[in-house]
């Protein structure tokens, strides 16, 4: 089963971490993306900007407001897509993630659709004019 | 990351709007302060217990403001009976409240808690001063060293701002349409001054190191509440890609670099991309200010692959924008800039030469002009204002800069008499 794994966590905590903070935590994170990664199972995973950087369109007017859809105190931050056998393996991606990175909350949402193809470069190729 | 790092990570991001929503109880900036203390350290003993609440702020809310209604239960205990029943129905009719404060009451409180620290009564040294110990949570020896000033007088700085705030009385009305926006334009200074006093810092400083991510941490927060405000979000993304570079602008030396200089590839890409997307929701809402037009100067720099692809047209348009805004001097010189390149160093003299009189005593105005008259072979006269500037220096580094061009200077005098 396809999951999508929803990172919610207290925006402006993890905004206001330092670069060191911030690495610290990444450096942990990825060792637990490493062994997912290593058993095919972790697919692509996506930290989003913060929701100060996002525009919403409300479709029925076709009004663009600033700022996310939804206004809350633990702000949808970045997600992974993962490919587990069970819910409980999933839960227990989850918890390895949790380990190195507490506070807030993960939602595991089934995928109905996965397009393993479709470009999400986008955001790589700005990512990839400064990368080091 | 740590329980303990987490926890402390929590209590520095809930600390505005708590000591703010604690402020609206206790009316008085000195009672809000102790009370946020107090639910600090019963939250260092709680939440390694129990695991952080699901929501810290409401949690160090409640639990300050029971703690100081505690405090004023136990003192009047010594001296009278405790009427209790009036207290406890006090707090069971305020309990819920913090639960349900909504995003608009935050908002109103944190605004409020800025207003306060940017009251027109305040110079900018107090204002920055009790901002950054008030709403930042700084540490008076953490300001002090920043600021290079003793403890004790910085002490006395913060008093004495928050008895001119005491006196001028707290506002707890919101403001109206006309002072708001000319408090939010204080706001506004204040976060760009504290910016900058990082910014100019070189890497080896680390009192003042942290005020940059200080000032985007409060921009940050600025913008939350003033979300559809075009000069907010300019002033937020100026301090993100002026920020993006600074591993890159100085060397392990703690030398400057200059931007065309820099290792492009040191400029951290998140911070850029989030800049280059706040511009671009300002721009829609066609209203210029010169936060949003400095930050798109900065943005033109950042989106250059190469120094050498970098639009000098655009940044003289955006310039010259900036000098029809806020006509300076200072703009003039930077524009000129733009203009070296585009029309060639002459023409960026005659810009600048007018200036001599206003800018006389300014670092900047000596450095460049004596850059132009380099690139056009005026040797003594470059020297000449190099050692102007060098005496008008602010940081040994911009010392340090202007001395490394007049050493090449002798050794290219002293290679043309041999």
């Amino acid at each position: 089963m396809m999951y999508a794994v929803l990172c919610y966590n207290n925006e402006e905590m993890v905004c206001g971490w330092s670069k060191e903070q911030d690495d610290a935590v990444m450096a942990a994170l990825s060792k637990a993306h490493d062994k997912w990664e290593k058993s095919g199972k972790l697919k692509p995973s996506i930290r989003l900007l913060p929701t100060s950087a996002a525009t919403t369109l409300h479709k029925q007017k076709d009004m663009v407001i600033d700022g996310p859809y939804a206004e809350t105190k633990e702000a949808l931050l970045g997600f992974y897509i993962i490919d587990v056998v069970s819910l409980e393996e999933g839960l227990e991606f989850a918890r390895d993630l949790a380990k190195a990175n507490p506070g807030g909350a993960y939602e595991l949402r089934p995928i109905h659709m996965y397009n393993p193809g479709a470009p999400i470069d986008g955001a790589y190729e700005a990512e990839r004019q400064y990368a080091k | 990351m740590t329980d303990l790092a987490w926890i402390d990570a929590a209590l520095v991001s809930a600390r505005p709007q708590v000591v703010a929503a604690l402020l609206r109880y206790f009316r008085d900036l000195d009672a809000a302060e102790e009370a946020f203390q107090d639910a600090c350290l019963r939250a260092l003993k709680n939440w390694t217990v129990n695991g952080p609440p699901r929501d810290p702020t409401a949690w160090l809310i409640m639990v300050g403001r029971n703690a100081a209604l505690d405090s004023v239960r136990k003192r009047s205990k010594q001296v009278a009976m405790p009427d209790e029943e009036k207290v406890s129905d006090v707090e069971d009719a305020e309990t819920p409240m913090a639960e349900r404060l909504d995003e608009s009451q935050y908002r109103d409180d944190v605004l409020r808690l800025l207003f306060i620290c940017c009251h027109p009564d305040l110079p900018p040294t107090q204002q920055i001063a009790l901002a950054l110990r008030i709403v930042s949570g700084l540490t008076v020896k953490q300001i002090a060293r920043a600021f290079l000033v003793g403890e004790a007088a910085m002490e006395q700085r913060i008093t004495r701002a928050k008895a001119k705030v005491a006196e001028a009385g707290v506002p707890f009305e919101t403001p109206g349409a006309v002072e708001r926006s000319e408090r939010l334009a204080a706001v506004m200074a204040m976060i760009y001054l504290v910016f900058n006093e990082g910014y100019s810092a070189g890497p080896k400083d680390e009192a003042r190191g942290g005020l940059a991510d200080e000032a985007i941490r409060l921009g940050r927060l600025l913008l939350r509440m003033f979300s559809a405000e075009p000069e907010v979000m300019g002033l937020l993304a100026l301090m993100l890609i002026q920020h993006s570079r600074a591993e890159a602008r100085f060397d392990s030396q703690g030398a400057i670099v200059l931007l065309e200089d820099q290792d492009r590839s040191l400029w951290r890409a998140n911070l850029i991309q989030e800049g280059l997307v706040i511009i671009e929701k300002a721009v829609r809402h066609q209203r210029t200010g010169p936060y949003l037009v400095q930050a798109a100067i900065a943005a033109l720099h950042a989106r250059a692959p190469k120094f050498e692809d970098t639009d000098w047209n655009g940044i003289d348009a955006l310039y010259a924008t900036l000098e029809r805004l806020t006509p300076s001097p200072v703009i003039t010189l930077n524009r000129a800039v733009a203009v070296s390149k585009t029309k060639g160093p002459q023409a960026a003299l005659d810009m600048i030469e007018p200036l001599g009189d206003k800018l006389s005593g300014y670092f900047h105005f000596h450095g460049a002009r004596g850059g132009l008259l380099l690139q056009l072979g005026r040797q003594k006269e470059a020297r000449e204002a190099f050692d102007r500037a060098i005496s008008l220096a602010n940081t040994a580094a911009e010392a340090a800069h202007i001395r490394m061009h007049i050493d090449r200077l002798i050794a290219e005098s002293k290679k043309a008499r041999s």
